[in-house]
């Protein structure tokens, strides 16, 4: 038994060790929202939070997420209200939608620490995530105005 | 008249909604009546107290809610949002009150231009534009006939606006309070559809109806299904393509953790567990012998000598099954290139390309004695439950498929291979499957884009005037496996290349099809890519070989043709053509295809051998949009997989087994490495055309021409990092 805590609530997780993150979250908690893309930390759509830094949750093994704490798209927001998502939804950056919870937490961690990041930030925060579907154009431009709205939201 | 017979609640947005489907299938059906066609009778009375079922597309609740069954697969193309704006623009609702749900297999949601409920071809907006407004418009008059009646007055004094119908002496009646009664009602024969002057919805940047919960992690993909009591299954796949497992040792692996079940079928060994993690490990210990069967020797410079040698001496194809060679002519090519002036020879060649959706392959099935449930994101309903029939022993109407969003199709959602072995080990183990291909599975068990050798040869007079222009492709078929029937003895391989839009008096199309092996598939534009790549390429040496301008001698081919000069010369000026910044270089692509013609001008430099890609113009005239924001994403998404494709894509054999597995050896475009895109639509009233793929095949031959004005190097082969450019 392995306990951590998953968007604000504790969770005792019977699985091996060994267990990548990932499943845990999908197969043991029901939070789908978080992808399996290649197993190798090569493509970002397992990108989730753990003690605030994005990380590829589909080579942590489950041991090593003991006593963090981890947030995953569902508990990034209660109502798609974080800045992040809201200019997702202002610039209709997803196509087929199956990257980019990945890209979301990506980007959300990049603003949690540079809250004014040039593109070259962005380029290199988000480099990790792929995109099929070639919504990166969209994905810099949302990046922008999600900074642009968190500054907003910071200023009286 | 309020909320008691909704079937979704207003509340409900759309991944839970997919799931609310799923529990009311499970449970008893009440979706799966919605969506009969309306000649269905039993289940539609019980709609009626419902609210009523106006077609097979529009379901209107007694609560207000708009039901509109999709009948296309959303794999991030837009037809979720796309398809359910013609209906909305002839019903007069505004499009945020719409709710969708996917289509079941049936009659009605047939793709007549595809022949089958199929979502590819770019077609479905072409599919739909008349059909989804029609049937906007026959619902919002049988509405407005119910209200009518109600009222006692003749229809003309009434009329229809948003969710209401509106009568004399400012009586008003909501979709809801008349929907039961208007789904009684014949359905009207010729109805007269909106002008584009009167378009609310069609043509205006609407946002996409699947965004939010796009952002929420709530979509519902077929690797998120989960039903009650369900197993997680991974499947041992022959690692030499076409081999069998010839002896299965499955001792140590039954004994693992979780493992429920290892099962030996066709397709390979599956193993089933309580979780995935324990199935993927599982795997591991599972000891296969495998037979590598026919293609243990099959590599990719055997292909290309296969390709090579069908080229120059034809009949001598090696693994050739049903050989067909044809070609289509106009005047005598042969003829002409004897007399002609100068003539130009050149071999392009296209290797093996992958589709690499970011969702792998993935099915869920929950197999039991009279039915068989299928969740699965399938670009093909029918060859779906058609497959999960066989394998599990039942009629093809006991299987209901429920598609699922689909992280990427591309076109290799068109294939049903991974469907099977879900439906084998669900009705094995006696309960819920979900069978999840691993990346490596994916990469390696892909349908490729077929290779191809595609010779061009033109002549020209002594002025340099273009006198014959001839092509002669070698490539295994697609068509021939998906239409063994199909007696044309051309296929989908020639596609544009039919349509060569230059203006030439002596044509040649030839086509030897040899296979190679392995099967094939449709990756998304097809042939039009490794077509538009030769075609393209070569014109642009034929500028260079008569000393014009690339874009000039379009031009001049194309003359007295409106729609195609119109693109070149938008995007003359939208590129800056001929005035690039300092260092950088275009190249220039044209295609028509899909009933659109687009243009791409492709801004590069190289230096010391390093290809940097600055920018992409891209213009368009695909007839009317119907959401020209969603048009915009495609033709980036377009650009972006051309890229992918062009610089990288490259799938190599070794021994029958292919050699890349992963991201790390099959790479794909990053954000980093995107350019600029700059898109420009034309703005227009013809009927539309397909953009899901228009935009991927000028991106190859785009990027190549620029590389030749940079450095004078000619890259007639893919994918371009396998050249040289210092």
């Amino acid at each position: 038994m392995v306990t951590l805590t998953v968007n604000g609530t504790t969770q005792n997780i019977d699985a091996d060790a060994d267990t990548p993150l990932l499943w845990v979250l999908r197969d043991h908690l029901s939070l789908t929202g978080t992808k399996y893309g290649c197993g190798m930390a090569l493509c970002g759509a397992c990108t989730v939070h753990v003690d605030g830094v994005a990380v590829r949750s589909c080579v942590l093994p489950l041991k090593a997420a003991e006593g963090k704490r981890v947030t995953t798209i569902e508990g990034l927001s209660k109502v798609r209200s974080h800045a992040v998502q809201r200019a997702w939804i202002e610039s209709d950056v997803p196509q087929c939608g199956y990257c980019q919870s990945g890209q979301i937490m990506s980007a959300a961690a990049l603003l949690g620490t540079n809250p004014s990041p040039s593109d070259a930030d962005i380029d290199a925060a988000l480099a990790g995530n792929i995109c099929r579907c070639g919504t990166y154009v969209r994905i810099r431009k949302a990046v922008h105005r999600a900074a642009e709205l968190l500054r907003g939201e910071k200023s009286p | 008249m309020s909320a008691q017979g909704s079937d979704f609640p207003p509340e409900v947005d759309f991944g839970r909604r997919v799931f609310l489907q799923r529990t009311a299938l499970v449970g008893g059906g009440l979706v799966l009546a919605l969506a009969l066609p309306p000649s269905a009778g039993g289940p539609r009375a019980a709609a009626e107290a419902r609210g009523g079922q106006l077609n097979a597309w529009l379901q209107i609740g007694a609560d207000d809610s708009i039901t509109i069954v999709v009948d296309r697969s959303e794999m991030g193309q837009g037809v979720y949002t796309a398809l359910p704006t013609l209906l909305a623009e002839e019903l007069e609702v505004d499009l945020s009150r719409i709710k969708i749900v996917a289509a079941p297999v049936g009659e009605a949601y047939v793709n007549a231009l595809n022949g089958g409920q199929v979502t590819g071809t770019s077609n479905s907006v072409p599919d739909a534009w008349e059909k989804l407004r029609k049937a906007g418009a026959q619902a919002r008059l049988m509405l407005i006939a119910a209200a009518a009646q109600m009222w006692h007055v003749n229809p003309s004094e009434c009329h229809a606006v948003n969710g209401k119908v509106v009568g004399t002496q400012g009586k008003t009646a909501s979709y809801g309070q008349l929907a039961a009664a208007a789904a009684k009602l014949p359905v009207p024969k010729d109805v007269a559809l909106k002008s584009a002057a009167e378009f609310r919805l069609i043509g205006k940047p609407l946002a996409r109806l699947d965004t939010p919960d796009k952002v929420d992690g709530s979509a519902e993909f077929g690797l998120d299904v989960k039903l009650p009591g369900m197993l997680y299954a991974v499947i041992a796949l022959s690692p030499t393509l076409g081999g069998k497992a010839a002896s299965v040792d499955s001792t140590a692996a039954s004994a693992m953790p979780g493992v429920r079940r290892v099962l030996s079928i066709a397709s390979g060994v599956v193993v089933v567990a309580e979780h995935f993690w324990q199935a993927r490990k599982a795997r591991d210990a599972v000891r296969i012998s495998w037979d590598p069967g026919p293609n243990g020797r099959l590599d990719t410079a055997a292909i290309r000598a296969l390709l090579d040698k069908a080229a120059t001496t034809p009949g001598a194809s090696a693994l050739g099954r049903d050989e067909v060679s044809a070609s289509l002519k106009t005047g005598n090519a042969a003829e002409a290139l004897k007399k002609a002036a100068k003539t130009f020879s050149a071999v392009y060649e296209l290797p093996l390309v992958a589709h690499a959706t970011m969702e792998p392959m993935n099915c869920t099935a929950d197999v039991k004695a009279d039915r068989c449930d299928v969740f699965v994101g399938t670009q093909v309903q029918q060859m779906a439950q058609s497959a999960a029939a066989t394998a599990a022993g039942l009629k093809p109407e006991q299987v209901n498929i429920h598609t699922t969003l689909l992280g990427g199709g591309f076109g290799r959602r068109l294939e049903v291979d991974f469907v099977p072995a879900a439906v084998e080990a669900s009705k094995a183990v006696g309960a819920p499957v979900k069978l999840i291909w691993t990346r490596e599975d994916d990469t390696t068990h892909d349908f490729f884009r077929p290779p191809a050798r595609e010779e061009v040869t033109a002549g020209l007079d002594e002025k340099g005037q273009l006198l014959a222009w001839a092509l002669h492709i070698v490539s295994p078929s697609i068509t021939a496996r998906f239409d063994p029937t199909n007696k044309n003895p051309f296929d989908s391989v020639i596609e544009y290349a039919q349509n060569f839009p230059y203006a030439v008096s002596h044509f040649d199309l030839r086509y030897t099809r040899q296979e190679i092996g392995i099967d094939v598939g449709y990756l998304r534009s097809v042939s039009h890519a490794p077509n538009c790549f030769a075609i393209e390429s070569s014109i642009d040496e034929i500028a260079a070989a008569v000393a014009k301008n690339p874009l000039d001698l379009r031009l001049e081919l194309l003359a007295g043709k409106p729609r195609h000069t119109r693109v070149l010369k938008l995007i003359a000026e939208r590129s800056r053509w001929g005035r690039p910044p300092q260092g950088r270089y275009q190249g220039i692509a044209f295609m028509e295809g899909y009933t659109s013609y687009i243009a791409q001008v492709a801004e590069v430099s190289v230096e010391g051998g390093r290809l940097k890609i600055h920018k992409i113009t891209c213009v368009i005239d695909c007839g009317q949009t119907v959401n020209p924001r969603i048009v915009e994403s495609q033709l980036e998404s377009g650009i972006v997989y051309g890229l992918s494709a062009a610089l990288w894509g490259n799938i190599t054999l070794r021994g029958g087994c292919v050699q890349q597995r992963n991201f790390n050896d099959y790479r794909v475009l990053r954000l980093n490495e995107t350019p600029e895109l700059d898109i420009h639509i034309i703005p227009s009233d013809a009927a539309p055309g397909g953009i899901g793929e228009t935009g991927v095949p000028p991106v190859a031959p785009a990027i190549c021409n620029a590389i030749f004005a940079a450095t004078g190097k000619r890259v007639r082969s893919l994918p371009i990092s396998a050249h040289s450019l210092a």
